[in-house]
């Protein structure tokens, strides 16, 4: 109580205020930048600053082994380029983020599809769907590892024997199918948004005009689902090459490295105390974001456009 | 609509849900609740013998579950307050300015969206300042990290809120921080709801930037005692106690999440595709 007598109290000096700085422009007095400031410094200290760090300690003997550190070149870059493990990581983080992308959305978009009317029904699948995205990705990792051990559920269920997790060439496509699996509810959620969105006129429209349920997906709402697209094929795939959890969950990176990504190389070799050679992977971690996002901003935007 | 996929349709979306999400959560659910020996080769009977009490306060005693809880409360709740209240701030500012100079902070401060956390280096400037290895170290990182998310979010939905509901509160004399918190945070609890779940989803569920900035020790957050857990069973195969594991982390986000549902899907709406 005592606090809103004094805020209206207050209030007569505040149009007075403006006047005072009446050079200034109407923004900088409506919203001052301050609001922005403290986000904008905690962004800087601790996601910009460490960004620009990870420019300088690759370039070191950063380890647990000696306390000076001292620069030393393209050392470490040699080291992975030669030992294998950095064209491997690149190899193995792009097929893993283009298929995980491909899945998440594919699964993503049929479930929208499934569920667009908005009927209890629908509304209530919505949820059971959604449910793998709200279970940890460590954990999603672990029940398809019971599932998929070699005596575990699927093989008890089928009658076979097979190794769904020990094969050098398809356990990155399943560890990538259980991506998508556990994060096709968002998905699903922004596609249902982006169908929301469709007038309805339109359908009617089309409808009129003879077109079928091929047709109208087809020229109506696919074209209308762009900024859908954009925002989940970009988030998808920029953030599946940071994945770790389900991975390390399931294979460890394993069999014989072949689901080896960035992050599961940098967790292990940070673990063994060589902290520069882990932060020269998460160089080319950044540069290999970089060198992916930007065209595929740029393209999906122009799409968007152009449709 | 054919009568084929009238009824079609609800068919095959129970034989999905059934068969994606019903296994798996069904396997969670019983293994949860058998003992070690029928648990060691998970599969999808039902227990021969029931026991999940029992296998739950194992999970409590062994895999210091209350711990890990209290630390994951101690640094996702601070985070997600962080990073709400921040980055509204920010995304007002953002969505109402307009010059260079704005675009140049938007785009910088929801860079994050796009590019990945320097985490190796994260550790080091974090022993450099002192907070290596403490929760407000963790704090700032996350912070850092899902500022981005709100951000991006937000300020697309403030665009949205027409400048007259603000210009009304100016003309009886608001200043702006009055109108801040009058007006635009209460009009933004859509977003915040998302916001909120999706920052919540990510450091809750979080093990690979908690294993470098806090470590094992007795500041571990829960993912991080689920995988000491699960590491340990090369030799024990505790899956019993994992899924019971896996059922105490997810329920919480469950919760949050069908609480705050009608919200979340209008907020991802107005937020991420406009």
């Amino acid at each position: 109580m005592a606090d809103t007598v004094v805020r209206t109290r207050r209030q007569p000096a505040a149009p007075g205020a403006p006047k005072g700085v009446g050079r200034l422009p109407r923004a900088a007095v409506h919203h001052p930048w301050w609001f922005a400031l403290p986000a904008i410094a905690v962004f800087a200290g601790f996601f910009l600053v460490p960004n620009l760090l990870n420019f300088y300690y690759p370039f070191t003997d950063w380890s647990s082994y000696h306390a000076d550190i001292a620069f030393t070149g393209l050392d470490n870059f040699r080291t992975i380029t030669e030992d294998g493990s950095l064209p491997r990581a690149i190899r193995t983080t792009l097929v893993y983020a283009l298929l995980a992308a491909v899945f998440q959305n594919g699964f993503g978009l049929v479930l929208a599809l499934l569920l667009e009317d908005d009927s209890r029904f629908n509304r209530f699948f919505r949820v059971v769907f959604f449910l793998p995205v709200l279970i940890s990705a460590l954990a999603t990792g672990y029940v398809f590892r019971a599932l998929l051990d070699q005596k575990g559920a699927v093989n008890s269920v089928l009658g076979t024997d097979v190794p769904w997790l020990g094969s050098t060439t398809w356990t990155l496509v399943i560890v990538t199918l259980i991506h998508g699996w556990k994060w096709m509810g968002l998905s699903m959620l922004i596609y249902l948004a982006g169908l929301k969105g469709i007038p309805g006129d339109m359908l009617e429209a089309a409808r009129i005009d003879g077109a079928g349920p091929w047709r109208t997906f087809w020229s109506v709402r696919w074209p209308m689902l762009a900024p859908a697209v954009t925002f989940n094929v970009t988030t998808a795939l920029i953030g599946s090459m940071n994945t770790f959890d389900i991975v390390q969950a399931t294979t460890g990176g394993g069999p014989a490295a072949s689901t080896e990504v960035f992050n599961i190389y940098m967790f292990r070799i940070f673990g063994q105390g060589l902290y520069a050679q882990a932060s020269a992977m998460s160089l080319v971690l950044f540069l290999v974001v970089v060198a992916v996002a930007i065209p595929l901003v740029v393209g999906l935007r122009r799409r968007e456009q152009l449709l | 609509m054919t009568p084929v996929w009238r009824y079609g349709r609800p068919a095959l979306v129970l034989l999905l849900a059934g068969s994606a999400v019903g296994v798996p959560l069904w396997l969670v659910a019983v293994t949860s609740a058998k003992p070690q020996a029928e648990a060691i080769r998970p599969n999808l009977d039902p227990p021969g013998h029931w026991q999940p009490a029992a296998n739950y306060a194992d999970a409590v005693s062994e895999g210091e579950m209350l711990g890990g809880f209290l630390n994951s409360l101690l640094v996702v709740v601070p985070s997600v307050v962080l990073v709400l209240i921040l980055g509204a701030g920010a995304a007002w500012v953002f969505a109402r300015r307009k010059s260079r100079l704005v675009s140049a902070a938007y785009a910088l401060c929801i860079s994050g969206l796009l590019l990945p956390p320097a985490v190796i280096t994260i550790v080091m400037e974090l022993r450099q300042l002192g907070l290596a290895g403490t929760r407000p170290g963790m704090i700032a990182v996350y912070t850092g990290m899902y500022l981005s998310t709100s951000i991006f979010f937000m300020t697309g939905f403030i665009r949205a809120i027409p400048l007259e509901l603000e210009e009304a509160a100016r003309m009886d004399g608001a200043a702006p921080s009055r109108i801040f918190w009058r007006i635009v945070l209460p009009l933004l609890r859509p977003v915040i709801a998302t916001a909120t779940i999706m920052v919540m989803l990510y450091a809750w569920s979080d093990v690979f930037y908690a294993f470098f900035v806090l470590g094992g020790g007795d500041r571990a957050p829960l993912p991080l005692n689920l995988y000491q857990v699960a590491s340990a069973q090369l030799y024990l195969e505790n899956w019993h106690l994992v899924f019971a594991y896996v059922v105490v982390m997810s329920l919480p986000m469950v919760a949050v999440f069908l609480v705050g549902q009608r919200k979340i899907v209008s907020g991802i709406t107005s937020g991420a595709v406009k």
